[in-house]
């Protein structure tokens, strides 16, 4: 086991190192010099555009700039917001408890009722469930999510009253922040109310949020169960007289799940995409939103270091789950 | 389907192509893609005649109407009009042929760089193999939406640099797998024996390895299609995509959220579009690997 984790952490350094570097070149890549990119159009005095330059490194050789950029992260200095003019990675970290808020409760969604209704179609494959199910699974994966979240809000917002339009909570609360995740922070507060409020506005955008996963996962489902379901170990458990509750939960369920726990892991990149769109729909306060602003407020030094965070998380999740699966499936460990 | 009569061995091209229809028309969903597809198409192809108006003519004395099967009073304008009184129908017609063209336009660059690149690195394998694999690697390492928005930032916003953005997020997934494909198909006698006949590099590449690759190929292509449609979309959608007033789909929904209360049709209507569309493909897509997965065709 151990082995397998050093080999899996081998395989991504290269990529990791890909990603610095294409992290590092976004800012270089940028139309005009990046000094210019960064403090726009307006124009400043040739001594100014001299400090700046040697301020930010950028009369060095590329090579140590590349060295210092590199030495920087190490230090965990991922730069100053051009916006805020706090340092990136302060920005990051307050927003981030809200993507991952969000982000589990989508896949929680995602996992439960897709699994559910994966397993559903299959035992019943063929009839005009399955179909049912299959073909509002494809219409959820063919979903343009962010028209998707404007639709609910059009409903439940506006002509049932339900929701929340957006945010992560209604702006009459305060309470001081411990964790960062709304859920908690409320309870530790010790205000249910709060707590209510903010599940309420989790609602939509989870399901906004989770909609492609759960397509994705029940189709995945259904696929492994219908495999397993031909085996003949679960027409063994079948011809022994198990109840058939037992044979689909026991015997084919769990070898079923080998493929869906990959999907579920596969789905974090996804998720990370879909909470751009998501967030901005909702104005809910996280790092997908955050990514839009700083493109649009042109915070270059914020979207490199965001680029480079989020990739390195996405990969992170990945390796973990990797991990995960082969503690679950021991056949993988021997490769 | 086993119970079906079985089909004779295909001989030649035309059988094969009967063959393959056969598969493909047992999925209903599949032929029922396809139509939706057809008809789009030629929507697209003919939209200057089929659209009431040219979709950049302003009404100003009819903004917001409501469609006239909803309370508007306005009977010509059949999806109603947007916020500066376009025909909101003549510009769906319209945002058609944006729509596939983008996904035209992203299929081809992605599929033949992405075929290129997995050929070369499967069949040259050793250094070349590991420089493009673990290129490959590093760009599906960022969420693609994300990707291709930073990519525009750098390339400056606008539908051409929005759609080489998407087709080089999307061209890993096609390197991958002609890189699989062709590591699977070099070491085959048929392979082999082009080989000791004499045929070049560039031949075994193209001529003898591709077409013995193309099944999976396919798939990819029309999901990369209906991919490739959401996200310009997303991108119009965020403001970084196709500029206004282009009748781009997710262009016409980026200012949409204004009008979430007063005026739904705004919103529904681009959206709506896009969902079809995207479901159809990939529609076709699902009767195409069933079609052309060998593995999946006697299940």
């Amino acid at each position: 086991m151990f082995r397998f984790i050093l080999h899996k952490l081998a395989l991504i350094v290269p990529t990791v190192f890909g990603i610095t570097i294409a992290a590092f070149a976004f800012i270089r890549l940028l139309p005009g010099d990046p000094i210019e990119a960064m403090v726009g159009q307006h124009g400043i005095t040739p001594e100014r555009y001299a400090i700046l330059k040697e301020q930010f490194g950028y009369n060095l050789p590329i090579w140590e700039q590349y060295f210092n950029y590199i030495a920087d992260l190490l230090r965990g200095d991922f730069g100053i917001s051009l916006a805020t003019k706090r340092p990136v990675i302060d920005e990051f970290l307050t927003l981030f408890p809200a993507t991952v808020e969000l982000s589990l409760f989508a896949m929680l969604l995602a996992v439960l009722l897709g699994i559910l209704a994966g397993i559903f179609s299959a035992i019943k494959r063929g009839s005009w469930i399955d179909q049912m199910t299959m073909g509002v699974a494809l219409a959820g994966y063919s979903m343009p999510i962010f028209w998707w979240g404007l639709l609910l809000i059009i409903f439940f917002s506006g002509y049932l009253g339900w929701t929340p339009v957006s945010g992560r909570i209604a702006l009459s609360f305060f309470f001081p922040r411990v964790t960062g995740f709304m859920l908690i922070d409320s309870l530790v507060a010790g205000k249910p109310d709060a707590f209510v409020s903010a599940i309420r506005h989790l609602i939509l955008p989870s399901v906004v949020l989770g909609t492609i996963p759960l397509a994705v996962i029940a189709r995945q489902t259904r696929s492994a169960m219908l495999e397993v379901l031909g085996e003949d170990y679960v027409r063994t458990a079948r011809a022994k007289g198990l109840e058939p509750r037992r044979v689909i939960g026991v015997h084919a369920f769990r070898n079923a799940l080998i493929p869906v726990v990959t999907t579920i892991g596969l789905q974090v990149g996804l998720l990370m995409a879909g909470a751009i769109l998501t967030e901005t729909i909702f104005s809910w306060p996280g790092i997908g939103k955050w990514m839009i602003d700083s493109i649009s407020k042109r915070d270059y030094v914020s979207v490199q270091s965001g680029l480079l965070l989020i990739a390195l998380i996405v990969m992170a999740v990945n390796l973990l789950v990797d991990i995960l699966y082969a503690v679950i499936n021991p056949r993988i460990r021997v490769q | 389907m086993s119970a079906d009569t079985p089909i004779a061995a295909p001989t030649g091209r035309f059988a094969a192509l009967r063959e393959f229809w056969y598969y493909f028309s047992v999925n209903r969903g599949a032929v029922l893609g396809l139509a939706v597809f057809v008809v789009l198409l030629l929507v697209a192809i003919f939209a200057p005649l089929l659209a009431p108006f040219p979709p950049e003519q302003q009404f100003r004395e009819f903004i917001r109407m409501a469609p006239p099967w909803a309370g508007g009073t306005q009977s010509q304008f059949l999806l109603g009009t947007d916020e500066v009184g376009r025909d909101i129908l003549s510009r769906l017609i319209h945002g058609a042929r944006f729509s596939l063209f983008i996904g035209f336009f992203v299929v081809t660059a992605a599929l033949f760089s992405g075929v290129t690149l997995g050929l070369v690195a499967g069949y040259f394998r050793g250094w070349v193999d590991a420089l493009i694999m673990r290129i490959m690697d590093i760009i599906l390492a960022f969420p693609s939406l994300l990707l291709a928005l930073v990519l525009v930032a750098i390339l400056g916003p606008g539908l051409f640099n929005a759609m080489l953005a998407i087709a080089l997020v999307l061209q890993p997934h096609f390197a991958r797998l002609t890189r699989a494909a062709v590591l699977s198909e070099k070491s085959r006698e048929y392979v082999v024996s082009a080989k000791v006949a004499g045929a070049g590099h560039l031949r075994l590449m193209f001529i003898t390895i591709l077409p013995n690759c193309l099944g999976p190929l396919i798939v990819q292509a029309t999901l990369s299609f209906s991919n490739a449609i959401l996200e310009a979309a997303a991108l119009g959608f965020l403001g970084m995509g196709a500029q206004p007033p282009t009748p781009e789909w997710g262009t016409m929904l980026a200012r949409a959220r204004e009008f979430i209360t007063s005026a739904w049709w705004i919103v529904t209507m681009p959206g709506l579009a896009i969902l079809i569309t995207v479901l159809a493909i990939n529609l076709v897509g699902d009767g195409l690997r069933d079609a052309l997965d060998p593995k999946l065709k006697r299940s």
